[in-house]
């Protein structure tokens, strides 16, 4: 089937740009700040104006820091943060798989109880959670370690991985499962022959999901890690800005530094989101 | 355990790029190789060791001026390594809500900042997790270089708590002189003057008073400038220790003269700060602004000269009050590196540390014995009216009462400015007052 | 038989550490904060004398104390925030996936566009949202009242976030706050909605095309009911998120004068690492969880009952 021009067409499009001007306003306002110098960036009379010049000495501050001032750059914790993000996501990513194979197929008495439980810990308020988990952290031995901040990704991030895998896997359908048995596949077996493979859009939506959530997170990461050449990206941008004179400019170009990568995924990884997400989450 | 998580970091992508790359679509992008890695942690040296530090001053002004007092201290013991532990946010509640998770689970910093104060006596010192400074204070001789009236602020049971840095004013006006020249003003120096001038400003369509209290320590900030000028000196402490009455007519007063003040302000004032305040006065497009005296690195920052562009006087009816806060270092219990941290404060309180902090930082010396050639000419007069005048506790920032006071206090207030509802916000006020354990 | 046991052992060693972090870490944690709640810890030492229900009630406390006033304006405020960004979401997610579905050209430019909020810190977003809703004065007008102005839409004009008054128990300041919200996550409705209208088969809308109905009967016939589990699914997680938002409206307003756009996350933030008052804090967070509770228990009994069904 052809679609032609008509004007049905010319509207959607219309629309489409409408919403998508819209949602770049802010956007806008987050570029033309950041590359303004920082008297501009302070008059909100001028929000949006373009900045006078490009003025992207607020990008490398943001990267490189002003040492001389005490003022540390982004660079690092950039690393830091896929030290961080990299492998919490591919741990909760794989125990998220392995729960979600177990919980969909291999039911044993009382999955049906424990999924529910586990999935609840995805609701509630980190903030009411912060002090014991600092404490049970520090007793263990991980308390202010990168470590230590993973495991609590890797943790708070079982219940939505297993979720997204469980209603997953429901879509695989038995006989597969079935016949790898009948070839003397054991539980690993099946799950490395038959799901694994299967699981790449399931992983596109987790990775995607956690990776953000992950990268963008700043309670657990501004309580749990004292050390600033630890800290990842999200503290270091909140740190940009002082407490009394804030250099928004700064504080902008660094939000755009810190939002790359995610970007990178969403670009990159765009299509198998919304597959992934057809094949996740469609079923409740 | 760095070699350790690299290599995870290298395991993990490779799966990473397994998982990704089997989608067509190339990994994110790997670690930039030329970052250095950070220093191994924990390697401590013999007699050296490290020394954490931590605060809320991770930017401008005061991030520089700390790091001038970290060179001081790194030219005395070149021997020690700084962590430099900073959480930045609003007046350092989110640097708060750090180190009270990191105290609570036994895991206190070297040495941390504090406003001098209630701030610190009622929220660390009542709780015993500090160890008292005395000692440090009598080693150097500093009971003689400190004005009486700030070791009064520091101390509780005969001990000092901490070791102050530097003092800032609460009680400033700045103008802009020449929306003041123009309109032929002088600035006003009692509410009834400020009253006056600020129909005037309006007539002549200019706002008379910048507000930007989006965060409601701005307008507990203009409200204790508010009950100074209403009840002098005396009675202003008297309301931290219960000798005067939260009920009585003095604090409706100040009450009154606080709503009529915000009819003259700016009507937008819950969507700013306290800078984009200050900014309508570098615009013109107000004339006043009651601020601390952090305003002057504002209006430094966007080119303008004091005393030519811009001016500052006591807010209206505070003439001969000096409103005082402080920031200072305090010494926790059990704190790791404990010879460190009090070689640190050692700095902190000496001339050298004093003077490297508060020219940068725009804060004048705690000690009496400033170089005052290093300091501009608002900064000279602070360290004279700080000389002369009568010092009292701020409440804004955690001079004066307890942070639970402090913050029942903001409720009231937020509720105030929204409804002006003088006798509800007095009875609110008298309330945080017997919750906080001070009145019957 | 043994064989089938041993692999039903092993099913469950498989899950068992996650299980084991999960008690630990969630109900451990809850149960420690719901201790808290019930004792007298005011200040940073921890004090767990037993305090009954003291502080559920100081904060119910009918009109009087301002906390329970506070409280009480949080609840409402969290109501019609998640009431409307729920709707906006989902409303507006729904009309961009339907749009997108058309066999777009540039489908991968519109599609980040409308994904790239999530992809920003609410740290930021925050910031910039709060410059935009601006609205300045009369002589000095910024933000969107600058535009509305500069189109002629003076009408429009009001003081967003920083108006204090309300319909009823609802806030007007909030509408500006549930923008900004949405803007950031309509993107997550947008790409579920996509990949549901995808997974209709062609021939159904074919066929119903073939029995008469028009474009829009089809998808008000066909095509939207099939998008109920995905609305129901979508509704959860962006619910729990709208019940325990803290960031983007601390960053953006924070309480706002009046309360006007306070919320139970900021008013548990502030009570307990600013006030000191942590038994007051762990009360409020425990109350956000019963809430949640209430949101989510449904929807999980509702789901399980389906699954067995099917």
């Amino acid at each position: 089937m052809t679609r032609r021009l008509n004007p049905a067409r010319i509207g959607i499009y219309m629309l489409l740009i409408l919403f998508a001007i819209l949602f770049l306003v802010p956007v806008y306002v987050l570029l033309a700040s950041s590359l303004k110098a920082f008297a501009e960036v302070q008059d909100l009379s001028k929000l949006w104006r373009l900045p006078s010049g490009l003025h992207l000495e607020s990008f490398r501050s943001a990267w490189f820091g002003i040492p001389e001032k005490g003022l540390r750059g982004l660079a690092p914790n950039l690393l830091n943060s896929l030290y961080l993000t990299v492998p919490a996501t591919i741990i909760s990513s794989m125990l998220g798989s392995l729960n979600g194979y177990v919980l969909c197929k291999w039911k044993f008495r009382g999955a049906n109880v424990i999924f529910p439980l586990m999935l609840f810990g995805m609701f509630i308020p980190y903030q009411s959670i912060l002090i014991p988990l600092t404490q049970t952290l520090a007793a263990i031995g991980l308390g202010g370690t990168l470590w230590g901040l993973i495991l609590v990704h890797v943790v708070y991030g079982i219940p939505i991985t297993t979720l997204i895998f469980r209603n997953y896997y429901a879509e695989v359908p038995t006989d597969l499962i079935e016949a790898a048995r009948i070839d003397g596949a054991g539980i690993l077996g099946v799950y490395w022959r038959v799901i694994f493979p299967l699981s790449l859009p399931g992983f596109v939506v987790v990775i995607i999901w956690q990776f953000t959530n992950i990268w963008n997170e700043f309670l657990f990461a501004v309580t749990l890690l004292q050390k600033p050449e630890l800290q990842p990206i999200t503290v270091a941008l909140r740190n940009l800005a002082g407490s009394q004179i804030k250099e928004w400019n700064m504080v902008m170009a660094g939000a755009l530094i810190a939002a790359i990568p995610t970007l990178l995924i969403y670009v990159l990884m765009g299509r198998y989101f919304v597959r992934g997400l057809l094949a996740g989450s469609v079923k409740g | 355990m760095y070699r350790n998580m690299r290599w995870l970091v290298i395991a993990s992508l490779v799966v990473l790029a397994l998982v990704v790359g089997a989608c067509g679509t190339p990994a994110p992008p790997p670690p930039e190789p030329t970052t250095p890695l950070p220093p191994p942690e924990d390697t401590p040296m013999p007699e050296a060791g490290t020394l954490e530090i931590f605060s809320w001053w991770t930017a401008g002004g005061e991030a520089e001026g700390l790091a001038a007092m970290y060179e001081v201290f790194e030219a005395q013991y070149p021997g020690v390594e700084i962590i430099n532990a900073t959480v930045a946010g609003g007046a350092g509640m989110e640097a708060k809500a750090v180190l009270a998770t990191r105290m609570l689970a036994d895991d206190p910093p070297d040495s941390f900042q504090v406003h001098a104060g209630h701030e610190l006596i009622d929220t660390w010192v009542v709780a015993g997790v500090m160890e008292p400074v005395t000692s440090v204070f009598e080693d150097n001789d500093w009971l003689d270089v400190y004005p009486p009236g700030v070791i009064e602020v520091l101390s509780q049971d005969g001990e000092i708590w901490s070791v102050p840095v530097n003092i800032h004013r609460s009680n400033v006006l700045w103008y802009n002189t020449q929306v003041f020249d123009d309109n032929g003003l002088t600035p006003p120096t009692t509410l009834d003057e400020f009253f006056t001038v600020a129909d005037a400003l309006q007539a002549a369509g200019v706002t008379p008073l910048a507000v930007g209290d989006s965060g409601v320590w701005v307008d507990i900030h203009v409200f204790e400038s508010v009950l100074l000028a209403s009840m002098g000196p005396d009675a202003y402490r008297g309301l931290w220790d219960s000798t005067t009455d939260w009920n009585g007519p003095e604090v409706t007063d100040a009450l009154e003269a606080f709503a009529q003040m915000m009819e003259y302000a700016n009507e937008d004032h819950s969507a700013l700060s306290w800078d984009q305040a200050a900014q309508l006065v570098v615009d013109g497009d107000a004339a006043m602004t009651i601020m601390g005296d952090w305003s002057e690195g504002y209006f430094k920052s966007v080119g303008l000269t004091p005393e030519v562009e811009f001016g500052y006087v006591p807010s209206p009816g505070t003439g001969g009050s000096f409103i005082m806060l402080s920031d200072s270092f305090g010494l926790p219990e059990g704190a790791p590196n404990r010879d460190n941290a009090i070689a640190w404060l050692t700095v902190c309180g000496s001339q050298e540390g004093q003077d490297a902090f508060n020219p940068i930082k725009g804060s004048i010396p705690a000690r009496t014995d400033g170089d005052r050639s290093l300091y501009d000419v608002y900064l000279q007069s602070a360290m004279d009216d700080f000389a002369s005048n009568e010092i009292v506790p701020s409440l804004a920032h955690g001079a004066a009462a307890s942070e639970g006071w402090v913050t029942a206090f903001g409720d009231a207030m937020t509720l105030f400015v929204a409804d002006l509802d003088v006798g509800a916000a007095q009875e609110a006020m008298a309330q945080a007052c017997v919750d906080a354990g001070m009145c019957q | 038989m043994t064989h089938a046991r041993r692999e039903r052992w092993l099913a469950f060693l498989m899950v068992l550490p996650s299980i084991i972090l999960i008690a630990i870490f969630v109900y451990g944690f809850i149960g420690w904060t719901a201790r808290v709640s019930l004792s007298r810890w005011d200040g940073i030492r921890p004090d767990y004398t037993w305090a009954g229900l003291d502080n559920y009630k100081q904060l119910f406390a009918g009109g009087g104390s301002v906390a329970a006033r506070r409280f009480a304006i949080d609840l409402w405020n969290t109501f019609f925030f998640t009431l409307l960004f729920l709707a906006a979401c989902v409303v507006v997610g729904l009309l961009l996936a339907i749009l997108l579905d058309q066999k777009i050209k540039g489908e991968g430019i519109f599609r980040t566009i409308y994904l790239f909020p999530m992809a920003i810190s609410f740290v930021v977003t925050g910031v910039v949202w709060q410059w935009i809703f601006a609205p300045g004065t009369e002589t000095r007008l910024r933000g969107v009242n600058a535009l509305l102005h500069s189109v002629g839409l003076d009408a429009l004009r009001w003081g967003w976030y920083t108006d204090t008054s309300s319909i009823g128990p609802f806030h007007v300041a909030l509408i500006p706050v549930i923008i900004a919200a949405a803007w950031q996550l309509t993107g997550y409705t947008t790409a579920m909605y996509l990949a549901g209208l995808r997974a209709v088969p062609e021939e159904l809308r074919e066929a119903a095309r073939v029995d008469g109905a028009n474009e829009i009967g089809v998808y008000r016939h066909i095509i939207l009911p099939m998008l109920q589990p995905i609305t129901l699914s979508a509704l959860i997680v962006l619910g729990h998120i709208s019940l325990k938002i803290f960031d983007l409206i601390y960053t953006m307003t924070g309480r706002g004068t009046g309360f006007v756009t306070d919320v139970p996350g900021i008013f548990m933030f502030e009570t307990t690492f600013q006030g000191n008052h942590y038994a007051q804090g762990a009360t409020i967070s425990i109350i956000m969880l019963l809430t949640v509770t209430l949101v989510v228990v449904p929807y999980l009994i509702y789901s399980f009952r389906r699954e067995v069904e099917l």
